[in-house]
């Protein structure tokens, strides 16, 4: 088989992409929560929330750092693999991602330190207020990321001069008309990431005895807001999906596996994708309701794949299936939400250990259903790298051979897979290593907290077994 | 023209960006280098005790620098990148594998600890040597057909960037030692001076080697130094008296100035190869006018980098000053 070196650069930025989304899908989160929870120790002086917030700091150093070292490869890939869309596009995406970075680290430089390190040594208001900006800090971040990734979806205030971009209105060209959806998307699907990591380990911790009056206050909240947002999030993605139809009409055909235009359109709950016959093969279809949901009339017109030729289109299947995954989990996060709270109100949420077990594996839902709906918007975008400008094939680097492709498809499989599987293990040894309480003295004097360090120095936990001994 | 020169402006953050880059993030790559070489396990605690808490700090100056490059310069960025791709990933690859050590080694047996040792100094040389080779490789130049890469994959490996790749790695590995100088005492302090001593002696052989060898393969460069710009040569002038004065600073034990003269050496070197290439940036076709962006993106950009460079800067020196004085063995960073 010969290497194709556009293939495999689309592999290898969809590996990396993965690998490094699911920290700050988590991180930005988790930041959220930890303020919030501040927040309630500020307002209530109740010690189980301070424990809480500790803890969870520490599990959010790391993955902070871990989101950080796998987010320096993502600002060199443009260059390295998709030179021409670099080139291209540098007048609005350079400026743009350059101030997600410069963001990051004024963030860094500003509150992370005092987040992390400054716990026992600034006046608590002073602490929550570091606590706040750092959550307010990922929002931003992610601002400047979607809006990028906005653009490339449906790209506005610009002209294109001898084949480059030029912005005609920073406002239209950042407000582009996906961003709002895709940023708030994002923003709740977040949220939804950290709620069931939380909610799982303190279920984790429930079953084991451990600490229990501070996670059964985290579980019950968890939930709470879990049964909000999980609706919530169904709701901004019909939202998204509308805006998607208008803009990007080939890539909702797709997810609906709808290949002709036609009124009356039906849901397909599954089928055969069989895109070289243009058709599926079988269906299980619940008549006129894709019209339903995206015209909001069961007689509208809904466009199909055959709009477009065939190599305008996107692989179907992938797009088909990875929806299907992600409505479906969706779907399972409200019903799992919806349990709890109903355990909860009767009671019986902390002695239903069936349903506390059933959190565990439910960790992985949310991050799965973000990889997957990544997977739908970038892939049901191709063949197009920006919307009807420019595509995957133009933006390609022109002197990219396959080998060197392959070389570093797999050279980044290797680095990550050895440094993620230290970085994931070591995160599990800080679950199972658990509250501690917070240390009695704070490690000593002024100057101890005045030494700026890095995020991951904030974990205490021991790497493998050397003094696990008195851990709990 | 525009009212004021953007162009300028990028080209002068974006340089001192690098310089600084190069200057930091030298004597920790350093350090890493000379790893496998120190006394003992407890210098070597003593030696990551003394980058740790700055090294990730140092490497901002990268991120800085690629981001900035691709908003300021896209044509840097579209042409550099492509053509040093492999060295691109073995440079990330060195610096990922070297800060994940950074964060492990403390925390683990000393089991594990052998293999973020290795890993350590893997990683280190590994991405000072991609660094040299770049440096190389921009001095060499580029195969570009309108402003587009067209040349293979490992045209920049050649025998001059191999040079220049160990060149950088042993300027790098006298900055750590240097700065070991400056922040440990006892044994490894005597260590590094002997050490510092001959890195001396082989960098000075690299610098002179590179500073014959590339006039004689570039012409531009044999005529912006052997035409009438006399005045450039209080450079490499500059340069020897530097070297000279951490030759001195080394034999009388001198604990400060062996890492002061180091920088200068490192820094009027660059600005040597500033002088050499300016205003070329894309070796041998395009000047920096011609990478730039569009006025309307640098000035957008300007005015978020105007804002955070001084509260980087500021931040970079309230850092140093908190970890002012020697490292002790006893007083660990954990």
């Amino acid at each position: 088989m010969e290497l194709d070196p556009l293939l495999l650069s689309r592999l290898q930025f969809a590996f990396v992409v993965s690998f490094h989304a699911i920290f700050p899908v988590f991180t930005i989160g988790l930041a959220s929560y930890i303020a919030l929870i501040n927040g309630l120790f500020y307002v209530t002086k109740n010690p189980d929330w301070s424990r809480l917030a500790y803890f969870w700091t520490k599990v959010f150093a790391v993955a902070f750092g871990m989101g950080v070292v796998s987010g320096v490869v993502m600002s060199f890939q443009f260059g390295t693999n998709w030179s021409n869309f670099a080139y291209a596009a540098s007048n609005f995406l350079g400026p743009v991602l350059t101030y997600e970075v410069i963001t990051a680290f004024f963030l860094e430089a500003a509150f992370l330190g005092v987040l992390l390190f400054g716990r026992n040594k600034v006046p608590p208001a002073a602490y929550l207020f570091s606590a706040i900006m750092v959550a307010v800090g990922t929002f931003i971040s992610s601002f400047w990321i979607l809006s990028a990734n906005s653009w490339m979806h449906t790209p506005a205030g610009y002209e294109m001069i001898n084949g480059m971009v030029h912005v005609t209105s920073w406002s239209q060209a950042i407000f582009n008309p996906s961003f709002i959806y895709r940023f708030a998307h994002m923003v709740v699907a977040s949220f939804l990431t950290g709620g069931f990591v939380v909610a799982g380990v303190s279920a984790w911790y429930l079953l084991r005895q451990r600490d229990v009056a501070a996670n059964r206050r985290a579980l019950s909240m968890c939930l709470w807001l879990l049964l909000v947002l999980t609706p919530l999030q169904a709701f901004i993605g019909d939202l998204h999906g509308i805006n998607t139809l208008e803009h990007q009409p080939t890539k909702v055909a797709a997810m609906e596996g709808n290949w002709e235009t036609q009124a009356r359109a039906p849901l397909l709950i599954v089928a055969g994708i069989d895109q070289d016959a243009q058709e599926n093969s079988w269906e299980l279809a619940i008549p006129g309701l894709a019209s339903l949901i995206l015209k909001h009339d069961v007689n509208g017109v809904v466009p199909g794949l055959t709009e477009v030729s065939p190599d305008e289109q996107p692989n179907v299947l992938a797009v088909f299936w990875a929806f299907r995954v992600m409505v479906g989990l969706g779907f399972l996060m409200i019903a799992v939400a919806l349990i709890g709270v109903v355990l909860n109100l009767r009671g019986r949420l902390y002695n239903t250990t069936w349903y506390q077990r059933l959190l565990l594996p439910m960790i992985a839902a949310p991050f799965i259903a973000v990889l997957a709906g990544w997977i739908v918007t970038e892939v049901g975008r191709s063949p197009w790298l920006i919307h009807n400008v420019m595509t995957h094939e133009q933006g390609v680097t022109p002197s990219l051979g396959g080998g060197t492709a392959l070389f570093s498809l797999l050279g980044y499989m290797l680095v990550y897979g050895v440094v993620f599987s230290a970085g994931i293990y070591y995160l599990t040894r800080v679950v199972r290593h658990g509250m501690q309480a917070e240390p009695e003295q704070p490690s000593s004097s002024l100057e101890e907290f005045e030494r700026p360090a890095r995020p991951l120095s904030a974990a205490d936990v021991t790497f493998d077994d050397r003094t696990d001994t008195q851990g709990a | 023209m525009e009212m004021f020169d953007f162009t300028l402006i990028w080209a002068a953050l974006i340089g001192f960006g690098i310089m600084m880059y190069i200057l930091l993030d030298g004597f920790d790559l350093g350090v890493g280098i000379l790893y496998p070489f120190a006394p003992d396990e407890a210098s070597r605690d003593v030696m990551m005790n003394s980058v740790a808490p700055i090294w990730d700090g140092n490497e901002t100056w990268l991120i800085m620098g690629g981001a900035g490059l691709w908003a300021a310069f896209p044509l840097v960025y579209s042409v550099f990148l492509p053509a040093l791709y492999i060295g691109v990933f073995l440079m990330l690859a060195g610096l990922i594998f070297r800060g994940v050590a950074f964060e492990f080694r403390f925390k683990s047996s000393a089991k594990t600890r052998r293999w973020w040792n290795l890993s350590f100094f893997l990683g280190s040389s590994v991405a000072s040597f991609a660094q040299g080779a770049v440096v190389g490789a921009y001095i060499q130049g580029f195969e570009t057909e309108n402003k587009v890469f067209v040349g293979g994959a490992l045209d920049w490996l050649t025998p001059f960037t191999v040079m220049t790749g160990f060149g950088l790695m042993a300027g790098y590995a006298l900055l750590g030692a240097t700065w070991v100088i400056l922040k440990t005492e006892g044994e490894v302090r005597t260590w590094a001076y002997g050490i510092a001593n001959k890195l001396l002696w082989l960098v000075l052989a690299v610098f002179l080697a590179i500073s014959v060898w590339t006039p004689t393969v570039n012409a531009a460069v044999f005529e912006r130094w052997f035409g009438h710009l006399n005045i450039i040569w209080i450079l490499p002038a500059l340069v020897a008296f530097f070297a000279y004065q951490l030759w001195r600073s080394l034999r009388q034990h001198n604990d400060t100035r062996p890492f002061v003269m180091t920088l200068g050496i490192f820094m009027f070197t660059y600005l040597g190869l500033v002088v050499s290439k300016w205003p070329v940036i894309v070796p041998p076709d395009y000047t920096l006018w011609d990478a730039a962006s569009a006025p309307e993106s640098q000035l957008f950009l300007l005015l978020g980098f105007l804002f955070v460079l001084p509260i980087v800067l500021a931040y970079t020196t309230w850092t140093y000053w908190v970890f002012r004085g020697k490292v002790r063995p006893d007083a660990g960073y954990h």
